[in-house]
């Protein structure tokens, strides 16, 4: 299987173990993510609030260009790079847009290109077998929460799944062993887009998706978003003190487990680049001992 | 040529006000065809029509134009005026001069001019009027009621005590309907049962009233005074003549199956009756769930049955009778809460509907009155109540009122105070909506005396931390979020169309709105009539209704039935669809647009060039043509006609209007 990959600016930084983990597990599966060459900046969280035609012809040439060379689906790991490519595809599907952005970025652009969310890649597009049969380390006995964001699931010309209780990340953790457990904060937001300009609303929000992740009796957080996961991870401690109670909750991507059940070796994930720590959960499931 | 007179009429002043009636009446003597024309101060009145008689006499008139009101009001008197000095009613027409012009123009020039115009075109139609002939048709005097709930029972009823045969149908193997299910009924909270049961009864045992139930209406062909209903009686596997209904089966049977009576809080066997005071009291065999019929295994109930009544080689029948009129009383169906997620509606087992908390409430109940919540059987402290859940609501497709459920939430938190005095309901509304009798000074109530928490604002979500449910809304008259730690939350579900209730209407041949609630003739004169003459609606399959509303719409209807059923014949539409065989090409585009479903494809043989060849025309059925113009529009070719408005009569106005 032949896809273009958008990783965006996140793989390379704040999300880099998505970044290898989605590589290292892309190459054990046997698909292949050809980088869109020369892309550039999706846009996401300031485009959209400044212009709406810049917010479009920023993606579309990401768009164009993997038209260019081909590349009929773009698997997208960021969920923020998601809608917005997404959302760029849905409005080049209107002939007046297409010309007009398509002067912008001055490239031809016919909107062919399929936008995938990287989630779905790793679970529509495998056989539900084939992936039982690559699984060597189950994650038995791992309590997952999976935490969605908002942006993979709302509005709904874009969403991959349910606004409310969506399951497509459960499935794949219950594929990988792993016990997905019945939380209601799946798509609350995890306040990423305040983080910076009102620390003190964003901090209560993240503290109450791993609250409730807490209180439902997950061992861990999975996620398919950098922002969501920088916010949990990094802000984890700051949310204890506010809510005056011990968490604990590794974040990890859904790739990093499915490298570890795979038996990808941890470092080569990412796994040690955490701020809580993420490697002594995954080696105390009974599987690994 | 015809021998045509024109009547203007001054209406008072109404007309002549803004019209020259004189000068309109002296211009319409040179129409082609006219012999006499005159105006008058009131054509509607005594002398206006004697005057009109006369003239038919006198000048030997062929046909007439009265320049007046709305056809709408006043046509009925016109063609009566006509008939009684022995002309062809529709030899009649009358041209609109006051509400499509005097009453909504103000320079009398043009509204003179107007009136002319409209004049014209008037007398160029009368000119190629031809006598038209109603005939009569035998009706059929007894009625078809489907749907046995309170609404169903009570047009039964009625047009049973008016004396005519009624046969009561439901789908279901007991009458009762939802009215059943409810455990207290608002505002007097008088036990639904304890006023319902004794209707069933009365039914059952009604001399006119033969009850049919498990059968379901398959076909409808003909039309008004003349139903002809294909009705499948579905397989009970017990033979009613033989059992007793001492309920030994039920006891025995190994079976158990989540009661739908009960909201599937309970139990039932596979054999059962759904609710001890069922009519008829006699269980069936619900097949899909029996041992026997699914692997041949068990026959308990046959083996304890003292009479034998228990036959497992029963099979559906279908019979075929005929009735004159038809009530529609198929209810409703509770929304499916299940599309609210953010509620955590069909997952989180606490939250639960109206009719649950119906079913929980009830003495004779899964619970036996006491309640319990279903998840762990605790009793609930902290109650919350959602309004509006399927209904007023664009992004679940539901915007309309469900009209019953303010009130019913109201009764609720005053029943669970009552039961539980240390319970708190709190309630979250959009608006309270009253409009009954006593309906507000109960709601009043519930919030004095009661202790219940109105809390204006929608909630956002609703999910589960330990064996709590943690609520979240906005309260809009604060402005502030709210969270309530509740221990029960009640979604009061609003109502919606019977799932197949499209498929009903397209069965009879009535139409039904974007949601699938029938659709009555007039919204405000005629509200349980249907398009369809003969067929008529009551209760909850029109629109959401509570219970007075829905007895008092099958008392209507009971009266329009049994209106139809006292007349010895009945006259059918003169201006009726009639299709010339020699230009039509049976294509059957016609067939497809009728809503009566009057149009039949038939074969024809004709000769043609000295052989017979066989060929397809259109057909319509002059009894159940209603007149409406549809296949005339659909026509291509132009074969079709309505009687009265043929197309030779309409480009006749036509042409009269591009003279002037």
């Amino acid at each position: 299987m032949k896809y273009g990959l958008y990783p965006g600016c996140s793989l390379n930084g704040t999300g880099i173990e998505y970044g290898l983990s989605t590589k290292a597990v892309a190459q054990k599966l046997g698909i292949d993510f050809v980088e869109i060459p020369d892309w550039n900046c999706c846009g996401a969280s300031s485009a959209h609030n400044r212009d709406h035609l810049l917010s479009v012809a920023l993606p579309a040439r990401n768009l164009a260009l993997a038209e260019q060379h081909g590349l009929d689906q773009i698997a997208v790991p960021c969920a923020a790079c998601y809608q917005r490519m997404k959302a760029a595809e849905v409005a080049l599907r209107d002939e007046p847009t297409r010309r007009e952005v398509g002067e912008v970025i001055e490239m031809k652009v016919e909107g062919k290109s399929r936008t995938r969310a990287l989630v779905e890649v790793f679970t529509n597009d495998l056989d539900a077998e084939f992936l039982s049969s690559v699984v060597v380390r189950p994650l038995s006995g791992l309590k997952v929460a999976s935490y969605y964001g908002c942006l993979l699931v709302k509005p709904a010309q874009v969403a991959i799944d349910s606004p409310e209780n969506p399951m497509i990340m459960d499935k794949l953790m219950a594929a990988l062993g792993a016990t997905p457990v019945e939380w209601s904060y799946k798509t609350e937001c995890c306040g990423g887009s305040l983080a910076i300009t009102r620390p003190e609303a964003s901090l209560g929000m993240t503290a109450n998706v791993l609250k409730y992740a807490k209180l439902a009796g997950a061992d861990c957080i999975v996620t398919p978003c950098p922002l969501c996961t920088s916010n949990l991870d990094m802000r984890q401690k700051a949310a204890e003190g506010l809510l005056g109670m011990e968490l604990g909750l590794p974040i990890y991507y859904f790739t990093e487990l499915m490298g570890v059940a795979l038996g990808l070796e941890m470092s080569q994930l990412g796994l040690t680049k955490h701020f809580v720590e993420a490697t002594s959960l995954l080696k105390n499931t009974p599987a690994a001992q | 040529m015809k021998r045509i007179g024109v009547f203007v009429c001054h209406c008072g002043s109404n007309i002549a006000n803004t019209v020259h009636c004189e000068k309109v009446a002296q211009v319409a003597k040179d129409f082609p065809g006219v012999v006499l024309s005159t105006d008058y101060k009131y054509m509607c009145s005594e002398p206006g029509q004697v005057m009109i008689q006369e003239a038919i006499r006198e000048h030997n008139l062929d046909g007439y134009v009265v320049a007046a009101c709305s056809p709408r009001m006043h046509e009925p008197t016109f063609r009566k005026c006509a008939a009684r000095a022995g002309m062809n009613p529709y030899m009649v027409e009358q041209v609109n001069i006051r509400e499509q012009c005097s009453w909504v123009h103000a320079n009398k020039e043009k509204g003179t001019e107007k009136s002319i115009d409209l004049l014209r075109m008037g007398v160029a139609k009368v000119v190629k009027n031809e006598p038209l002939y109603s005939t009569t048709i035998p009706v059929t005097k007894r009625s078809l009621v489907i749907g046995g709930g309170i609404a169903g029972i009570q047009a039964a009823l009625d047009i049973a005590n008016a004396g005519y045969p009624v046969t009561l149908l439901d789908r279901e193997h007991t009458i009762g309907g939802r009215m059943a299910q409810v455990d207290k009924t608002f505002p007097t909270l008088d036990c639904s049962a304890c006023i319902l049961t004794p209707k069933m009864v009365e039914a059952a045992q009604h001399p006119n009233i033969e009850l049919m139930t498990y059968a379901e209406v398959e076909a409808v062909d003909g039309f008004v005074g003349n139903f002809d209903v294909t009705i499948r009686k579905k397989a009970r596997y017990v033979d009613f003549d033989q059992c007793t209904g001492c309920g030994a089966c039920t006891e025995k049977c190994p079976k158990k199956v989540p009661s739908e009576f009960e909201m599937e809080l309970g139990m039932r066997k596979a054999i059962y009756t759904p609710f001890p005071q069922a009519v008829p009291n006699k269980p069936i065999i619900d097949a899909k769930h029996c041992r026997y019929l699914l692997d041949g295994k068990c026959g308990i109930c046959k083996k304890v049955c003292p009479t034998g009544a228990v036959d497992y080689e029963q099979k559906d029948e279908l019979i075929v009778e005929r009735f004159g009129a038809i009530v529609v009383a198929t209810g409703f169906e509770q929304f499916d809460i299940s599309a609210y997620e953010e509620y955590g509606a069909g997952k989180i087992p606490d939250v639960i509907t109206g009719l649950h908390l119906e079913r929980l409430m009830n003495a004779s109940g899964p619970t036996a009155g006491k309640i319990k919540r279903p998840s762990d059987g605790k009793v609930p402290e902290k109650i919350v109540f959602v309004k509006c859940v399927g209904s007023r609501d664009e992004a679940k497709g539901r915007p309309y009122c469900s009209k019953a459920c303010c009130m019913y939430v109201a009764k609720h938190a005053t029943l669970l105070k009552e039961k539980m005095p240390n319970s708190k309901s709190y309630i979250f509304y959009m608006d309270v909506r009253t409009p009954g009798k006593n309906y507000e000074e109960f709601y009043a109530r519930t919030q004095n005396e009661y202790d219940a928490q109105y809390i204006r604002g929608r909630v956002s979500k609703i999910f589960q931390v330990g064996d709590k449910l943690i609520v979240r809304g906005e309260d809009s008259l604060l402005g502030r979020p709210v969270e309530i730690e509740a221990d029960l939350v009640v979604l009061a579900a609003g109502m919606d169309p019977r799932g197949d209730a499209k498929d009903l209407a397209r069965t009879l041949g009535i139409s039904y709105d974007q949601h699938g609630w029938f659709t009555e003739a007039h919204p405000k004169l005629q509200p349980v009539e249907t398009h369809t003459a003969g067929i008529y609606l009551a209760g909850a399959c029109q629109g959401p209704k509570d219970i007075p509303d829905s007895v008092a719409q099958a008392s209507a209807a009971a009266v329009k039935a049994a209106g139809l059923l006292s007349k010895p014949e009945l006259t059918s539409e003169a201006m009726t669809a009639l299709c010339d065989e020699a230009i039509c090409s049976g294509c059957g585009l016609c067939q497809s647009i009728c809503p009566y479903k009057s149009i039949e494809i038939k074969s024809i043989n004709e000769r043609y060039h000295g052989q017979m060849r066989q060929r397809r025309v259109s057909n319509v059925n002059q009894g159940l043509c209603q007149g409406c113009g549809a296949c005339t529009v659909a026509c291509p070719s132009g074969a079709m006609n309505l009687k009265g408005f043929t197309n030779d009569q309409i480009l006749a106005e036509v042409d009269a209007l591009c003279q002037r």
